[in-house]
């Protein structure tokens, strides 16, 4: 039965963990011998008080938005794919090597194959884990875990051994050619004579990461792949009833999930760092499960949870340039609002239950 | 001669890089046999390789270290059995979140006593665990063949090292051989059972979870205080998941998490030695292929092509009273 | 009969959220009895007795154990006051032993050894006393149903248990097992035990229990002396008026054969045979029923013609074969081919529990021409269908937005069967049709596979409740360990035909012992009572 209304469903759990996660949070923060108030102003005017700041947090949600929405899609098919991290890092090698070894006309027609090839990249790197769960009932959680350690030494290798300049120490491939630039806010504002932040990396990637939102609210409610694949989320039995194949939902699926997380690399690879370097990705694989957890495997919920996200890391760097505390502050948020809106749902979720179980009795 | 040196050296490391693998291995196990999936190895162990570390430092004791690296693993042991457990909530999540608590954690606690840029102070003398020798080690070490043996590779380790080794023994009868056991590998294949026979499933589960937290405990300890001297950012680097790895490799069973975890800790052994494999086979082998090996093999026993692992069946799955 | 009552409650409730199961229970059991409780599916039977052995808490309510007010928070509680129970789901650990299972949470001090040596002396002892021979190291994953069962019944006997409670025990046995059942428990009275046999079946009442307690919708309505009642009486107790045992019907007008197996054989995930060389027909106008114990292979035959099973054979519907283990077997392409399925367990298949009710009505059919444009789902279409077919099907509330989850047992089945009937099927197979369903439903659903076969359509129906085979079918075939026993009509057999046929048993002229029926079930570890 359901016993809460949908909007308390869809806004009053995820809101309550939200808070629940940030009280700790600021616990923390005095437990450390600093001011939470004075923290979280400093990273509301950080992250939002400027273009500077909106630049780099809409930089960091473009990141979010796609590692959220690949494991939100996931979700859906009741499948958890943890390896948002090696797929991104795959994504990675795919733009690297379009931008490297294609001679782009054109910066747009650079992002669409970039953009394909990151796709590409990420979806065969989930195939396998994908393959193994459908046809071999591995699990798809400690597959993918293994895929980003395999991901990680397979682009240190590539980095180290075959991408690196010659002469150079660095484990990172070559620069990429300037016509593969990506406009960024500034670039693409300055037209429409809104000024706006030159040094900030927020870049025409944004466009196609809301677009990615879009295109999967579609996906999910909308066609008929989506309902197969929220029915195979469901109830996988009643699925094998209904004759939707188990196999085909369940490489889809992850394929469209690592495409997705693929994409990833068109914002940070592309956009901002020009190069492939090492750990590139640096951790958004994972904090597209505390997203996607926190926008309820929602696509818009996804594109508001990224954005708020993208101001914690914005506002979190920030914390560390000006105060003692260090950029892990983000890391423990991000922990907690998993630990609140993914493990312990429940515990929210129960008192609010029995409230509005009384609250119904004496309705009635 | 010296080849077999080397090849006493070579274990002699293995033995060192396994030990953490084996106790966060038997850790999973205590865990996982009960029915309490745990990918927030890594977590815990990192978790405690700083506060024992930092503990350490503090008071000048290893021992207190240790004691406050059990208790700080213990604490996210707890988080993750309240959220699995108590609240039923999805222990994959919880894992991850544990992971990651310990990550910003361990570097945001590091700042704020030391203020180093997260890591710890070294630690030097008592605040260490030192290599124990063992009896007529030194006497020996001239006696050819067994002398290196015995003062290479079995002396000379610290006693975490003997306590990770004895742990198996141990908890193979503990599993096997007791009533807890019965209970524990029971509470993991079928709650309900144990439930309707008058045993409590969040007791069996809680326990199996602390057990799990003390070894995660001690296997962050000697991460810090025993394989180096001090805590830096990050310092588990994988080894929760090798760990975690190394128990699917062992199908769930103790003598085979130490045979997996020795296999795992080899890898490791080798991937500083490259002049070593080069010798052996002949041929030159990347760090980077070793350092994926385990991931790898344990893809391909996932993947059930060589010996299928099958997990403990309640598995991942929170109890709830049928009606 | 001075001594006082080996159980009493007391004004019993319990709720689980909205939903009242227990409603002020009173009850007394006098000891060495056998003590009945029948009511319907969902009367809330196994949730008192469930009270009674603490595996939930009464909202309200006193419980008595020898005239004793007793105080049942757990399990541990319950077997400390000698509360023995067999649930209708066993509850062992499959990789185990017997000895281990039952030595489980009433070992004897910290090590295994001794608990299991004293258990093997025991399990001996008991053996001799009750004739339940079990073979004590076997592994529980290894041995039949009816095997388990005797092990849960040890793990009472080995834990002192005097008060014995049943739920529904006979569900997976066949009638032989039954009946050998039944004289365990007449051997355990006679020991003075108490039994508690909770079942939904008036036959096993009629013949077992001194005293019968009956439960509707929660409540207690009657409890009389089994000598003093008859089955009608019960039956209008259980149901709170006269039931209709037969079904309003013509006689059948069969046509052309549409379903034609044969040799069918299936293989489950394990490569266990499930079905051994089916040979069955169903022609176009007849149900034909399929009667048999639970888990012998109904439920794969309804799964490979589903097409979510492989199997090897051959089957053709009107003259054309179905793919049995290809890409062409599965249930778009048999939908395709004109077939319907209610399956068994319409929580876990028909529906989609979370999905809105209009959603499940194109559940299965999301390919079909009026549901969909091009990629995407026409729900403006199938929002529309569903509630013309939520109407003429009366599903209460009539509300398309509602969760599946939200309507009850009968409603969701009407969706299921408003969604596959309506689609005017050659084959419709049907499985339980009236599984957990209301009496009231139970009728309408009766009459709706009596119209489609009037209609000149095909049936296949499968269930465990030889009342509603007897009621339903045309021709009735019963299933025993993968095969298909033989067939009657059902206007001349009977139920103790049925019965026999249902344990393997086909030569009917010869008259059978227990003991080569228990012979024919092939319990895996034969040496029994070692």
């Amino acid at each position: 039965m359901d016993v809460m209304p949908k909007w308390a469903e869809v806004i009053l759990v995820p809101l309550i963990s939200l808070v629940l996660a940030t009280i700790i949070s600021a616990l923390v923060i005095l437990a450390i011998g600093e001011d939470p108030v004075a923290a979280v102003k400093l990273m509301i005017t950080g992250a939002l008080g400027s273009s500077y700041g909106w630049g780099y947090t809409l930089y960091y949600a473009t990141n979010f938005m796609f590692t959220g929405l690949a494991v939100a899609i996931a979700f859906h098919a009741r499948l958890f794919n943890i390896g948002g991290e090696g797929q991104a890092a795959l994504g990675g090698l795919g733009v690297a090597l379009a931008c490297l070894y294609i001679p782009w006309p054109h910066w747009s027609v650079a992002l669409v194959g970039a953009a394909i090839a990151a796709g590409l990249f990420g979806a065969a790197w989930a195939t396998i884990p994908a393959w193994l769960q459908a046809k071999r009932g591995s699990h798809i959680v400690i597959t993918t875990i293994m895929f980003n350690f395999i991901a990680a030494s397979l682009l240190n290798y590539v980095l180290v051994n075959k991408m690196r300049p010659k002469g150079s120490m660095d484990p990172a491939s070559a620069r990429f050619p300037e016509t593969v630039q990506l406009p960024t806010l500034h670039d693409m504002l300055a037209p429409v004579g809104i000024e706006f932040s030159k040094s900030a990396p927020a870049n025409v990637s944004l466009l196609v990461a809301i677009a990615a939102c879009v295109f999967l609210w579609f996906l999910i409610w909308r066609t008929r792949l989506g309902y197969e694949i929220r029915s195979f989320g469901s109830s996988e039995s009643a699925a094998r009833y209904a004759g939707m194949p188990p196999f085909k939902i369940i490489m889809v699926t992850m394929m469209i999930s690592g495409a997705l997380a693929g994409m990833m690399a068109i914002n940070n690879v592309m956009g901002e760092a020009e190069r492939l370097v090492l750990n590139s990705v640096e951790g958004a694989g994972f904090i597209g499960i505390a997203v996607a957890l926190m926008g309820r495997s929602h696509p818009f919920g996804v594109f508001i949870a990224a954005i708020l996200f993208g101001f914690l890391y914005q506002g979190g760097a920030e914390l560390a340039l000006w105060t003692a505390i260090p950029r892990e502050l983000i890391v423990v948020i991000q922990a907690l609002v998993i630990l609140f809106t993914g493990a312990l749902d429940n515990m929210v979720r129960m008192p609010l239950e029995r409230i509005f179980l009384a609250l119904r009795k004496k309705g009635a | 001669m010296d080849m077999y040196l080397t090849l006493i050296q070579l274990l002699d490391s293995t033995v060192r890089l396994a030990t953490p693998l084996l106790l966060a291995c038997l850790a999973g196990l205590y865990s996982e046999r009960a029915g309490i999936f745990d990918i927030g190895l890594e977590g815990k162990m990192l978790a405690a390789a700083f506060f024992s570390a930092a503990i350490a430092a503090m008071t000048g004791s290893v021992w207190v270290g240790l004691a406050a690296g059990i208790a700080a693993s213990l604490v996210l042991s707890a988080i993750h059995g309240i959220a699995s457990i108590t609240f039923r909530g999805n222990q994959l999540i919880s894992g991850v979140a544990i992971n990651f608590l310990a990550a910003g954690m361990t570097v945001l606690v590091a700042q704020a006593w030391f203020k180093q840029g997260g890591r710890t102070p070294s630690l030097i003398g008592k605040a260490r665990f030192e290599p124990i020798n063992l009896p007529f080690a030194e006497a020996m070490q001239d006696v050819p063949i067994i002398g290196p043996l015995y003062f290479e590779l079995i002396s000379g380790h610290s006693i975490l090292v003997y306590m990770a080794f004895a742990a198996v023994p141990l908890t193979w009868w503990l599993l096997f051989r007791t009533r807890f056991g019965l209970r524990l590998r029971a509470v993991g294949e079928n709650p309900a059972a144990v439930d309707t026979a008058g045993v409590s499933v969040v007791g069996l589960r809680f326990a199996a979870v602390g057990i799990c937290g003390v070894l995660c405990g001690i296997a962050g300890a000697y991460l810090s205080t025993a394989l180096q001297a001090g805590f830096v950012k990050d310092m588990a680097a994988g080894r929760g998941f090798i760990a975690l790895a190394a128990l699917i490799f062992a199908k769930w069973r103790p003598w085979h998490a130490l045979y997996a975890t020795l296999l795992f800790g080899l890898f490791g052994a080798l991937e500083t030695r490259p002049d070593v494999i080069e010798s052996l086979i002949g041929m030159k082998v990347q760090g980077q292929l070793l350092s994926a090996l385990p991931y790898v093999m344990t893809v391909i026993i996932l993947a059930g092509f060589v010996g299928k692992a099958i997990p403990p069946r309640a598995g991942g799955e929170p109890y709830v009273k049928e009606r | 009969m001075t001594a006082p009552p080996a159980i009493e409650l007391k004004g019993i409730s319990k709720s689980f959220g909205p939903v009242q199961a227990n409603k002020d229970i009173s009850i007394r059991v006098m000891p060495g009895t056998i003590h009945g409780i029948i009511g319907e599916n969902g009367a809330g039977k196994s949730t008192l007795m469930s009270i009674l052995y603490g595996f939930y808490k009464a909202d309200k309510g006193e419980i008595f154990i020898k005239g004793k007010k007793a105080h049942i928070p757990d399990s541990q509680a319950a077997i400390a006051a000698g509360i023995g129970m067999v649930f209708q789901h066993f509850k062992l650990v499959e990789n185990f032993t017997v000895l281990e299972n039952i030595i489980l949470g009433a070992e004897d001090g910290r090590f295994l050894k001794p608990s299991i040596a004293k258990a093997r002396r025991s399990l001996i002892e008991l053996a001799e006393d009750y004739g339940l021979h079990v073979e004590p190291d076997a592994l529980i994953q290894d041995i039949g149903v009816g095997m388990q069962q005797r092990v849960e019944i040890l793990k009472a006997l080995y834990r002192q248990a005097d008060i014995l409670i049943l739920d529904e025990p006979t569900g997976v046995l066949t009638p032989a097992e039954a009946d050998q059942l039944f004289r365990i428990l007449d051997r355990l009275r006679e020991e003075g035990k108490t039994i508690i046999l909770i079942t939904h079946k008036l036959r096993e009442i009629m013949d077992t229990t001194d005293t019968v307690s009956v439960m509707r919708r929660g409540e207690m309505t009657a409890t009389v002396k089994t000598s003093e009642t008859s089955p009608a009486e019960l039956a209008e107790l259980m149901v709170g008026r006269k039931v209709l045992l037969r079904v309003d019907k013509q006689p059948a007008k069969p046509g052309e054969v549409v379903l034609d197996i044969k040799n069918l054989h299936v293989r489950d995930e394990k490569g266990v045979e499930r079905l051994k060389g089916i040979d069955l027909q169903v022609r176009a106008g007849e149900v034909v029923g399929i009667a048999g114990v639970a888990g012998n292979g109904q439920s794969e035959l309804l799964e490979v013609l589903g097409g979510y099973a492989d199997g090897t054979g051959s089957i053709t519907v009107n003259g054309q074969s179905l793919d049995l283990t290809g890409k062409n077997s599965d249930g778009q392409s048999r939908r395709a081919r004109g077939i319907a399925h209610v399956p068994e367990d319409r929580q876990r298949e028909g529906l989609i529990m979370d999905f809105a009710a209009w959603e499940n009505v194109a559940f299965g059919y999301h390919n079909d021409a009026a549901y969909r444009s091009g990629i995407l789902m026409n729900n403006a279409a199938i929002r529309e269908d569903a509630e013309g077919k939520m109407e003429r099907f009366d599903v209460r509330p009539p509300n398309p937005k509602l969760a599946a989850k939200n309507f009850s047992g009968g409603n969701q089945q009407k969706i299921v069967l408003a969604r596959e009937i309506e689609r005017n099927p050659d084959l419709l197979l049907i499985g339980q049709p009236t599984r957990g369903v209301d009496i009231g439903a139970i009728e309408f659903i009766h009459e709706q596979i009596i119209a489609l076969r009037d209609k000149g359509k095909a049936v296949l129906l499968v269930s465990v409740e030889l009342d509603e085979i007897m009621a339903l079918s045309d021709r009735i075939a019963v299933m025993f360990d993968g095969h298909i026993m033989g067939e009657r009509l059902p206007d001349q057999t009977d139920e103790k035909e049925l019965g026999l046929l249902m344990a393997g048993i086909t030569d009917t002229d010869k008259p059978h012992s227990v003991e080569e029926v228990q012979q024919n079930l092939s319990f895996a570890g034969g040496d029994q009572g070692a």
